[in-house]
């Protein structure tokens, strides 16, 4: 993927630590409810790091590992340009304000969580951070209803009842579920 | 609170970390159904708020086991949690990076990922189950969630502002 000579001249500089921690601390700080379309728009347009098939292949890299997409993109794009401590300083810059906003978060709501007038403001929240999840799993559904991906669904279905309507542990979900419908991809491509 | 739930929370964290596909929606069940159903550290509603303000505060939302661990055992707890979700998957990303080219391409890769699409789809489906039966307390509340979930589906803002038009009525006292 480090084929420098893809990428124009002006993009060959490798930049500093400090540009990666600051680079993905604007992208954390911008992405209010989902940060990838930012991460593009940094990554690429802005900074110029990665070109937009690097920027593909990197995010194919992050969905097929575990983990937040866009915490695995701080590592990939750390790593390649200044090793364990490019990595470090992306994660950090990624990670590291936004952590100390929500454990200030934390603290007030262990400390005023109860208070009858926040109550109301976090039962608003609540119902409307419940729609946002909601669309995202009819959005991530739609393409295999679109293309009539029968098995797909019958997946989907199967892991939602065992773990959203039995309650199963999400650990035997992913055991039985996973390998079945990774097996069934492999043998039956189309 | 003692050392207990937050150490048993955190080696479940650093496990599920490893089948969170796509990020934390996939493994909200695990983590409602260990602080909630199995523990009790947390109640239904404690879970649902605390997830909606994840959402809310800027920053990747893996943050929201930032402030289950805050909630569990305070500054120490927050960094645990953190630190048990990330540093797993980050460890094996910084790995894989270097050999990726050579098997990206490969039919098993593929078929895994594929195959993966379809369980986290349902693992995230069964999230919004669970959040929107801890938050939909009232006919107020059902209507919130069916109307972020249009606008976050067919509207043209950030659905932010359609998080934030829900505080709003909630503060207003109309939930």
């Amino acid at each position: 993927m480090a084929d420098s000579a893809a990428r124009n001249s002006d993009a060959d500089r490798v930049p500093e630590l400090s540009e990666l921690f600051a680079g993905f601390l604007a992208i954390s700080l911008s992405g209010f409810g989902g940060v990838l379309p930012w991460a593009r728009r940094m990554l690429v347009e802005r900074r110029g790091w990665l070109n937009e098939r690097e920027f593909a292949e990197a995010l194919a890299l992050c969905q097929f590992l575990p983990g937040p997409n866009i915490v695995n993109m701080s590592i990939i794009v750390g790593s390649r340009f200044r090793g364990v401590a490019g990595a470090l300083a992306a994660f950090a810059g990624l990670v590291g304000v936004p952590l100390l906003i929500m454990m200030a978060c934390g603290a007030l709501y262990l400390r005023y969580g109860e208070l009858e007038t926040l109550r109301g403001a976090l039962v608003g929240l609540a119902a409307g951070a419940a729609g946002l999840l909601v669309a995202m799993a009819v959005k991530m559904t739609m393409p295999l209803v679109r293309e009539r991906r029968v098995s797909a669904i019958l997946f989907a279905l199967a892991a939602f009842a065992a773990v959203g309507l039995l309650r199963l542990p999400l650990y035997w979900a992913v055991l039985v579920l996973a390998p079945l419908s990774m097996l069934w991809c492999y043998w039956r491509p189309r | 609170m003692n050392g207990g739930p937050i150490l048993s929370f955190t080696l479940h964290l650093a496990l599920l970390s490893l089948v969170a596909v796509g990020g934390v929606n996939a493994i909200v069940p695990e983590l409602h159904r260990q602080t909630v159903e199995v523990t009790g550290a947390l109640t239904a509603q404690q879970f649902a708020d605390l997830f909606a303000i994840g959402q809310a505060a800027p920053g990747p939302n893996v943050l929201f086991v930032t402030l289950i661990g805050w909630q569990l055992a305070g500054f120490s707890g927050a960094l645990l949690a953190t630190a048990a979700l990330t540093v797993p998957t980050c460890t094996i990303t910084y790995f894989v990076t270097r050999t990726w080219d050579r098997f990206k391409d490969a039919p098993w890769r593929i078929a895994m990922q594929a195959g993966a699409v379809p369980v986290t789809i349902g693992f995230v489906a069964a999230s919004a189950l669970l959040i929107a039966r801890a938050a939909d307390q009232n006919v107020a509340a059902f209507a919130i969630t069916a109307a972020t979930t249009a606008v976050a589906l067919w509207g043209r803002v950030n659905p932010l502002w359609a998080l934030a038009a829900a505080a709003a009525l909630g503060l207003a006292g109309l939930v």
